[in-house]
């Protein structure tokens, strides 16, 4: 009864989208206040709706509810009940409703908080969210409905994905999704701006703190994705240059892109034509990163030609909203005013610079992610692109971009001194430099390239700091006067700051990771013992044992250190009879930010056991730095100027116009 | 053809998410030096029958295959660029993850200095001569309000 309860609301809320989609938008074009009043009303009851059918369906998986087929295909009733909940979106349907979910969700949002909008913006943003909103819909209702039964009911269902039966995998979509179709509302902005002609630095304003949501989103959720691949894939990688991985990194790119350009419009009213494609770019890889997991094109060409129903509905929803979204843009960018003009050497030139180079950096995994599915289409010749491509050509990208980031924000607006700026800079350049020479001291040996590559992790997190230092005059006038002026300074600057700590402290840890690890892979039989990272690893043996719904083999190690016992872990390999899946557990313990990493192999014909340990050097500061960038997006969301509902639109241009002259 | 690509999607297919344990400790040489080089070599090749892992680490079963291939010939006293063009001449351009630089493979190679080229161009051109509209930007509503008072005075 829920079930077609939670279906009957799905349908309602493709009618409440229609006219989401319609009434608010005719109601903008031709000033009626009423049409344009339908606009919050709609976006909230279709999230009510699209809510109360996510949670028929959340219920049909809770209660093991196997006549209906999506729960018997991805549910089995000895799951544990946190992954009976998490399975709802651990399949195609169910993740495709929790798409439309936050997606309806978002434009909820700006129908609450949108108050400080003008009636007209606010009526087409939310009217374009509901054409995103009735695409989808069809999408689901039509191939990929959750709600169809099956008669008679089996027993018992097929169970999940045992690797997605984990807590990492049951966080991480749900992230993931705020972050991409968060840029969906940076993307409405950017239609209804052109369909109205008129562009500014409120509408900057109003754009950035959804931008830096998607973005805060889409950086815990890729973090997320990137340790739950390193501890549950069983070999320590955290980055593998898969397409899949590429499918969310695209829109992160193009979002960080977008978040630096729309700070220069909002300043200085340049750059609008530019962050306005951006807009519509970061939304649009979104949806072709939707496109390229949910149709099966990644996995084969073929496989997506055998069932194609699915692929060629998004693909069309891809080419309806990219190519509409870019012929209004064609169509209008012309009339949009350019802005402020400015010197090459400026804070605006800073910002140039990185986008010109994270685009491009966008413009690079794009083309490796889809150069073999274009290549096998006109030529039926199958290549890889793998992550030595990527490392080759996207790293050096990087290089010059890193290198940038402290140096920007010390730059005037309109016309800045770059020696100067480097001159502010020399504690973080000097920083750098020694710390590279003491890493090609003590690790006699150690590659060149990997010493450089702390060198600019330790210029990253000293430089983050310099506009904070600079700001409150720190060294230049008494302690507890900078301090006061520190205090004063606003949420946004300390919101940088921390952002690019976090980036200095993952590129530390990626380098140290790649160059200082040690790895062993050895046969070992109970009581045998190695040598890793300065501590002895003893294996005790192994166990066998029964899981909830698997077996296991649980393989226990003891780790010395010093001739003492300083802990125990433990490392496992699972079977899951309902799907016939192995899966590992790897055992992992940190010290400090190193992690010690075992993982069990296959048994050897002489009774013994391979095990590979790893000890990897400083791997955590991969992850911790991306918690610094995250929190960074949160204070800055703090910052009173940004919040979302604050102040009006002519309060904002004020503060911008006094941001621009600061 | 479409025999091979059949039983190559139902392989992918078999070893879908089978996790990875890579090279086992009877395969690694004894020469130091040449086993480095084999783990150089392995992680630039394809597991064919997996997705997007490197022999290096892959459990498959052709994977250990391969990682045993390229340690004999390492061991016969094959360069790199040998070991690497025989495994390509059985198993063809798919087992490289790192594309060969072919004709075919042009437009890949370039892409990113292209783009940083072009884009790097336009930038700099745009900086150079700003849209001449600008330049007589008209006045906000602010400061036409401030104008009509000014004027109303």
């Amino acid at each position: 009864m829920s079930t077609e309860l939670g279906h009957f609301a799905l349908i309602l809320a493709l009618a409440t989208a229609i006219m989401q989609s319609i009434l608010p938008m005719v109601g903008a074009a031709r000033s009626d206040t009423r049409l344009m009043n339908v606009a919050p009303m709609a976006a909230v009851t279709c999230f009510a709706l699209v809510l109360l059918s996510f949670a028929a369906l959340t219920q049909a998986y809770l209660t093991s509810d196997f006549s209906v087929l999506n729960v018997f295909e991805n549910s089995h009733s000895l799951k544990p009940t946190l992954y009976k909940f998490t399975g709802v979106w651990g399949n195609h349907e169910g993740s495709m409703l929790l798409w439309i979910l936050i997606l309806a969700f978002f434009g909820a949002l700006v129908a609450v908080f949108g108050n400080n909008l003008p009636p007209t913006l606010k009526a087409n943003v939310i009217g374009v969210q509901g054409w995103i909103l009735v695409a989808f819909l069809l999408f689901i209702i039509f191939t990929s409905n959750p709600f169809i039964r099956i008669s008679p009911p089996p027993f018992e269902g097929q169970d999940l994905n045992p690797i997605l039966q984990d807590i990492g995998l049951a966080i991480h979509p749900p992230l993931l999704y705020l972050g991409y179709v968060g840029f969906s509302i940076s993307f409405s902005f950017a239609i209804a701006a052109l369909i109205e002609g008129k562009i500014d630095a409120a509408w900057a304003r109003w754009v950035r703190p959804w931008t830096l949501t998607a973005w805060m989103f889409l950086t815990a959720g890729i973090s997320m994705g990137s340790y739950w691949a390193y501890y549950e894939l069983g070999w320590g990688g955290w980055w593998f240059w898969d397409p899949v991985e590429n499918a969310s990194f695209m829109p992160w790119l193009l979002g960080t892109a977008l978040l630096h350009s729309a700070l220069v419009m909002e300043k200085r009213e340049a750059l609008k034509i530019w962050t306005v494609l951006l807009a519509i770019m970061a939304f649009s890889l979104s949806l072709l990163g939707t496109f390229l997991v949910r149709s099966g094109v990644l996995t084969s060409v073929h496989a997506f030609a055998t069932d194609p129903t699915r692929g060629v509905f998004i693909l069309m929803i891809l080419c309806v909203f990219i190519g509409g979204a870019l012929t209004l843009f064609a169509l209008r960018a012309s009339s949009l005013r350019a802005g402020g003009i400015f010197a090459p050497i400026s804070r605006e030139g800073a910002l140039v610079l990185n986008n010109l180079f994270l685009t491009t950096a966008t413009m690079t995994v794009f083309v490796g992610t889809l150069y073999p599915l274009f290549l096998e289409v006109i030529s039926e010749e199958k290549i890889s692109v793998g992550a030595p491509f990527f490392n080759l050509t996207f790293g050096p990208l990087m290089v010059p971009l890193l290198l940038a980031i402290p140096i920007g924000p010390l730059l005037s607006w309109k016309r800045g001194d770059l020696l100067g700026a480097m001159q502010r800079l020399y504690v973080a350049i000097l920083g750098g430099f020694a710390v590279a020479l003491i890493v090609i001291y003590v690790q006699t040996g150690a590659p060149i390239l990997a010493a450089v590559g702390i060198g600019i992790g330790i210029y990253l997190i000293i430089g983050s700091m310099a506009e904070l230092w600079m700001r409150a005059g720190l060294g230049r006038m008494a302690f507890s006067k900078s301090l006061g002026r520190l205090k004063g300074l606003p949420r946004s600057i300390y919101g940088t700051a921390m952002a690019h700590f976090g980036v200095g402290v993952t590129v530390i840890g990626i380098v140290a990771v790649s160059a200082f690890s040690s790895e062993d892979i050895v046969a070992m039989q109970p009581k045998d013992q190695i040598e890793a990272g300065g501590k002895t690893i003893i294996f005790e043996g192994i166990e066998n044992a029964q899981g909830p719904n698997y077996q296991v083999q649980i393989g226990h190690f003891t780790i010395m250190e010093a001739g003492r016992e300083i802990g125990k872990t433990t490392s496992e390999k699972r079977f899951y009879p309902a799907r016939q899946m192995p899966t590992t557990e790897a055992g992992i313990v940190t010290y400090g930010a190193s992690q010690l990493y075992v993982s069990l192999g296959d048994p050897q014909a002489n009774g013994g056991l391979v095990v590979r340990i790893w000890y990897k050097s400083w791997v955590t500061f991969i992850w911790y730095g991306t918690v610094f960038m995250v929190l960074g997006a949160i204070i800055s969301l703090s910052d009173r100027r940004l919040r979302v509902g604050a102040p009006a639109a002519r309060k904002t241009k004020a503060t911008a116009q006094q941001g621009a002259s600061a | 053809m479409i025999k091979v690509l059949t039983s190559f999607i139902a392989l992918i297919f078999l070893t879908l998410s089978v996790p990875a344990f890579a090279v086992n400790p009877d395969e690694i040489l004894e020469d130091a030096e040449l086993e480095a080089r084999a783990r150089v070599i392995s992680a630039d090749l394809r597991c064919l029958v997996c997705q997007n892992q490197s022999i290096d680490d892959s459990d498959a079963d052709l994977a250990r295959d391969l990682r045993v291939l390229v340690r004999n010939r390492l061991v016969e006293g094959d360069t790199n660029k040998q070991v690497i063009d025989y495994v390509v001449s059985r198993y063809g351009d798919f087992v490289l993850l790192k594309p060969s630089f072919s004709a075919k493979n042009l437009f890949l190679w370039i892409a990113p200095a292209l783009f940083l080229l072009i884009g790097g161009l336009l930038a700099f051109v745009k900086l150079r001569n700003p849209d001449h509209e600008k330049v007589s930007s008209p006045l906000s509503s602010d400061e036409k309000d401030k104008l009509k008072q000014i004027l109303d005075q």
